[in-house]
């Protein structure tokens, strides 16, 4: 068993420096593209749903990460990002009639350079007045969008069929999304990897770590947090479009739902926060969980109870996460798993 | 002209409620460094306590005041060793994500027991008579039952021998653990203390408006904008940053729909944690 670990460290350290070597980006391709071909495959609507929920969910756990893992700041208004960028694309296709992968971009990016200029303002404010921060701006921008009446106000925005024309119709329209989605859901994960191993995420962690000591070693703190917070806003946004252009109806509650934001920490602490995977599992794992509780009549009613009481345990007893777990216990796992 | 100074004298009384809820989120924060995110639900709980005792044990709703604050502090204690008492120390992501855990599971019970409709204690006082504008009495009432509370905090903290452990803790844990004081007790009572003021603030709260069991996130954001304009910590910046939000809640309300208010409640929070990030109201720490 050691003179596995110790062959299995020799090599990991001979590759190492070629990122591309590594096994991770690869499994991330394959695992994509076995999730986006399986349901297209099988031609199974039922699957594909379920599939476009769980990629969802791994796309906010994974980009939530970046801010609860790696720059250890609760974003408690997390789901804000996915809200306001499904409202921007469905305004973009709905009004202007923009084509939806050009809309779901420029959702991205309008949010992406939202939360910039926002986190340069709010996360001068360190720790625990950060998470307030963030817990106050999901419900400024829910009654903001409330009131915003091109958007519709409290009703929302409807899409009409002619919006999924141009797609070959609402059927064909439908797959589109979901394979854009999927997409979505491989691309964080490869961006929490690219982070995680570049220069800007050392920084991060060593905010995590300790945010005065990282300051004194010549992290520039605000300005990294600010583009961690920009940085986990796009891929959500872009999701957020791509989800409610699927649904064809957005409004308020809808898109704000707090518990959402809630479930996505869920997912994050479960999985594992720091880790790469960890997340993606959690999500994946919390996605599943949720489906058993909704099919039984009586959990229904306590599925955020079962979600609190789960989120408590693991802070309390786990937090590490899942993947502390493993790579505790195994540690070469570290090297195909990170 | 005098419905603007109505307005500002109303939410000044009700403001005063706000204060103090947020005094319990202070002291806690004060005492142990931890954000006390079940604070809305424990408004929740003072709101359906009260309404209870009064509907069901037939008592009046501020005859159910103290029973409220008994409760609560004895609710607030059975909290602190669940959930909080293994994050105090520890960075503050965990004891956010340990508190709003909890707060996850009351918030879901309290909607499986008391479904999501909105409820209303039955109350009526004769109001005050001004000038044609009629100030509700429970608005006073509930004003002068907020300051009346907050000044017995006052006298418990400064002229009572565990209020004064509780400062001494508050000051430097180590220092008063070395001078014989059992800190993890002093630190649940301390917990049980703004569990209490949340729940009586809450049980206010229901004699003057209609209240769901989701109310507790709007008066939650209330009380944060209300402790930060006091200064996080300080028990009597609380009370004053209350009175404050509930002047400009009250100058803003002839001005704009009611909709708008968590929009400048919340550019409030952040503009005055950019600018004043001890406080507006910042005296000495309590």
């Amino acid at each position: 068993m050691s003179r596995l670990a110790a062959a299995h460290a020799r090599f990991v350290e001979r590759v190492n420096r070629r990122s591309l070597w590594r096994p991770f980006p690869w499994l991330v391709l394959i695992v994509t593209a076995a999730i986006a071909l399986t349901p297209l495959r099988l031609d199974d609507v039922q699957l594909r749903e379920s599939l476009l929920l769980a990629c969802v969910y791994i796309t906010l756990a994974s980009n939530l990460n970046l801010m609860i893992g790696y720059a250890g700041y609760v974003n408690f208004g997390n789901i804000v990002f996915f809200g306001l960028g499904g409202y921007i694309c469905i305004y973009l296709i709905d009004s202007w009639h923009w084509p939806l992968l050009v809309a779901a971009l420029a959702a991205g990016l309008a949010v992406s350079a939202v939360a910039l200029l926002f986190g340069l303002g709010i996360l001068r404010l360190r720790g625990a007045f950060f998470a307030l921060a963030t817990i106050g701006v999901n419900e400024a921008v829910k009654a903001f969008v409330a009131n915003f009446e091109p958007w519709g106000g409290a009703t929302g925005i409807y899409l009409s069929l002619d919006a999924y024309g141009s797609l070959g119709g609402p059927m064909q329209a439908l797959w589109t999304a979901y394979l854009l989605i999927v997409g979505v859901m491989g691309l964080s994960l490869l961006l929490s990897w690219a982070i995680k191993s570049s220069k800007f995420g050392l920084g991060l962690l060593a905010i995590g770590q300790n945010e005065d000591a990282a300051a004194v070693l010549g992290v520039p703190t605000p300005r990294y947090k600010a583009l961690a917070y920009s940085a986990s806003a796009f891929l959500p946004a872009v999701a957020g479009g791509l989800y409610f252009f699927k649904s064809g109806i957005i409004e308020p509650t809808g898109a704000f739902d707090l518990s959402f934001s809630i479930e996505a920490i869920v997912m994050v602490m479960l999985g594992g926060a720091g880790t790469v995977t960890g997340p993606a599992i959690g999500a994946f794992l919390y996605e599943e969980l949720r489906g058993l509780l909704l099919v039984a009549e009586t959990f229904s009613h306590f599925q955020l109870v079962i979600a609190g009481a789960l989120l408590l345990l693991i802070v309390l007893f786990v937090p590490g996460g899942l993947m502390g777990f493993i790579h505790r216990k195994w540690p070469y796992t570290r090297w195909w798993l990170e | 002209m005098i419905g603007i100074v109505a307005s500002v004298v109303d939410g000044v009384l009700v403001g005063a409620v706000y204060g103090l809820a947020a005094m319990g989120l202070t002291l806690i924060w004060g005492v142990m460094n931890v954000i006390n995110l079940t604070h809305g639900a424990m408004i929740v709980l003072g709101m359906f306590g009260v309404y209870f005792l009064a509907t069901a044990a037939g008592l009046s709703p501020y005859g159910g005041v103290p029973i409220v604050i008994v409760l609560g502090f004895l609710f607030g204690v059975v909290v602190y060793w669940v959930s909080v008492n293994r994050v105090v120390g520890r960075p503050v992501l965990m004891s956010l994500l340990a508190t709003f855990a909890m707060n996850m599971v009351l918030i879901g019970l309290g909607t499986a027991l008391w479904s999501t409709s909105p409820y209303n204690v039955p109350v009526t006082l004769p109001g005050i008579t001004w000038q044609g504008y009629t100030f509700t009495g429970t608005h006073i009432m509930a004003a002068a039952l907020a300051g009346a509370i907050a000044g017995l905090l006052y006298l418990f903290l400064y002229r009572t021998r565990r209020g004064k452990a509780i400062r001494a803790v508050a000051d430097n844990r180590e220092a008063a653990e070395l001078t014989g004081i059992p800190t993890k007790q002093v630190l649940s009572m301390a917990f049980g203390l703004g569990v209490a003021l949340a729940c009586v603030s809450g049980a206010l709260i229901a004699t003057l408006f209609p209240f769901t069991v989701l109310s507790g996130s709007s008066y939650q954001l209330k009380s944060f904008v209300v402790t930060v304009l006091g200064g996080l910590g300080n028990p009597a910046g609380a009370l004053i940053g209350g009175v404050a939000l509930g002047l400009i809640e009250g100058l803003a309300t002839p001005f704009m729909p009611v909709s708008w208010t968590p929009i400048i409640e919340f550019a409030l929070f952040v503009a005055t944690l950019i600018a004043f990030p001890r406080g507006i109201f910042a005296f000495s720490r309590a």
